[in-house]
């Protein structure tokens, strides 16, 4: 049996500390990594509460991130609980595999510390990995903050376990800012983490030897489309179970969680709708900008990207005249990913609310509380005549000319 | 030996919708719970219909091997290397070939070690019988193979 560790009510963690906790509560069976900055935390932590007997568990070392998603693979299909790491391109390096996880239904949990990817290389956070992975049939969670980045990865075990989803998990959370700053956290005791994550229940599990199955068939034409079917139904209608686990959460702890956060959007006429650390900046710049400039200013954040709540986001910005969408990947050609989405529900709604595009803080670059207050103005300006004033995608915090497309 | 006589073609189960297939794909080996079924022979198995031993890919091959019992030393040779466990063999008796599972690579051919051979390689359409009949002879050393 693992020993147990006592915590204190307040402890300093970061991130990565946070989740390694987070994985040592929930008795991971199984660990298998590559470790790469900025994750490299989470998977050290496990290790070194496996070696302190804090955990009844396995560490396999790989010799790449393709391996160690694998062999999570194999060891969710024996019938494990079972976590990893990653960020950049260790998780493209992984990306084979992603889809391989999801395709099997293996409830696997994938601690994404979000980073850029090459080239140029960069070790510095922005979400590019993340939008790797948003088509893969994973469950996507965003943790802003390390408290939420431990608390994220505890339900990550309980929603992907459930029998109706048995999907993989990712709890994202952005390097460095969140990985490596030490923040205040309140952690649950063991008895009580791992009271609220349960046992485990394995299904259809490679070590029932009266039941032996196949996993990684082939299917073709005839088959493979029906399969991807229900898989995409599992992955939307998980919906409702990853809200029931959010209640179950907010019950022991008082934290509550949305699949949709919002802050101060109950009269809002402007919106920013983004991800990860920056939510918490915009948060604070739309209270400032409330009281200096009576800008009334709300912010928009999905915790939950996939399944993309579009009910849940066109709900809450039914009634907002002007909208930036803020989207920290390069785009690669296109409008931002969460620009297109975020307007999909929109338009589907009938909102005619102006929505802009910022493109910002690619490889770790700096968004300022000063920049996100010019988005705020132009964002206001809009709502109040009605028009654009700038272009629809804008790159902020650029140096050189002005870089904007589209009318 | 063995192609079933009403063989089920890979492609020709029925198909189902998406709702009636498995989650993840998984697929069941066999119909019922089993137990210690590494010590059952595969005819006293119970397969599902999803395994592939149901299925024949007997399609997939042009060219068959035949097996010649009268000269065979069931060394076990086919049956060790037979990438599609196609070699029947019971009590380390070489008995036959699985046609719903052989592909026609000729490795059975390639390491039997008998001269003629106890396994060749024909046509797909070849008559079993007829090619028994005109079965090569037994090959004489040449005269320098002879010196040595």
């Amino acid at each position: 049996m693992a020993e147990k560790m006592e915590l204190d009510k307040v402890v300093v963690w970061d991130g990565n500390y946070a989740a390694a906790q987070a994985l040592r509560q929930a008795q991971v069976d199984v660990v298998s990594a590559y470790p790469i900055t900025p994750s490299t935390g989470v998977v050290e932590g496990y290790g070194k509460f496996l070696s302190d007997g804090y955990v009844d568990g396995e560490f396999i070392m790989v010799e790449s991130e393709h391996a160690a998603m694998s062999g999570c693979v194999g060891a969710a299909a024996a019938g494990g609980r079972v976590a990893t790491a990653t960020s950049s391109q260790g998780f493209a390096l992984m990306a084979e595999v992603l889809y391989q996880a999801s395709g099997m239904r293996l409830p696997i949990v994938l601690c994404v510390v979000n980073r850029a990817l090459a080239s140029p290389l960069n070790v510095r956070g922005d979400h590019s990995d993340m939008y790797l992975g948003r088509d893969s049939g994973w469950i996507q969670l965003d943790a802003f903050n390390a408290q939420e980045a431990y608390d994220l990865v505890l339900m990550a075990f309980k929603i992907g376990e459930k029998h109706n989803v048995r999907l993989p998990v990712m709890v994202h959370q952005d390097g460095f800012i969140t990985s490596h700053t030490a923040q205040n956290v309140h952690p649950l005791s063991d008895d009580e983490a791992y009271a609220f994550v349960g046992d485990y229940k394995p299904l259809d599990e490679l070590l029932d030897f009266s039941r032996p199955v196949t996993y990684g068939a082939q299917t073709e034409e005839d088959w493979h489309y029906e399969h991807k079917a229900k898989q995409h139904k599992a992955l939307i209608d998980s919906r409702v179970e990853i809200d029931a686990v959010f209640a179950e959460f907010e019950k022991i702890t008082g934290r509550k969680y949305k699949r949709v956060e919002s802050y101060m959007m109950d009269d809002a006429d402007v919106a920013i709708v983004a991800l990860g650390t920056t939510v918490e900046t915009a948060k604070m710049v739309a209270e400032e900008l409330r009281k200096e400039e009576g800008i009334k200013a709300g912010v928009v954040a999905p915790r939950v990207f996939r399944p993309f709540p579009f009910d849940a986001i066109k709900e809450t910005l039914a009634n907002v005249k002007a909208v930036g969408c803020m989207d920290r990947s390069a785009p690669g050609g296109a409008l931002g990913a969460l620009y297109n989405e975020v307007t999909s529900a929109l338009h589907s709604g009938g909102s005619t609310a102006l929505v802009t595009n910022y493109i910002y803080g690619l490889g770790g670059r700096d968004l300022t509380v000063d920049a996100i207050k010019d988005i705020y103005r132009e964002l206001d300006k809009n709502a109040k005549s009605g028009k654009r004033s700038g272009k629809i995608q804008q790159f902020v915090s650029l140096r050189g000319p002005k870089l904007e497309y589209f009318e | 030996m063995r192609q079933s006589e009403n063989p089920k073609f890979l492609g020709t189960e029925e198909l189902l919708g998406w709702d009636e297939v498995t989650q993840g794909v998984v697929l069941d080996s066999f119909v019922d719970e089993v137990d210690n079924v590494a010590f059952l022979k595969q005819e006293e198995r119970p397969y599902a219909e999803f395994n592939s031993f149901t299925a024949s890919v007997a399609d997939w091959r042009v060219v068959k091997p035949i097996y010649n019992r009268d000269i065979c030393i069931d060394c076990q040779n086919c049956w060790i290397f037979c990438p599609d466990t196609s070699i029947i063999s019971r009590d380390k008796k070489m008995i036959g070939i699985d046609f719903d599972h052989c592909k026609g690579c000729g490795v059975c051919v390639e390491v039997c070690p008998t001269n003629p051979k106890s396994l060749l390689m024909f046509e797909e359409r070849q008559d079993i019988d007829e090619a028994l009949s005109k079965w090569p002879e037994k090959k004489k050393k040449s005269k320098k193979e002879e010196e040595k």
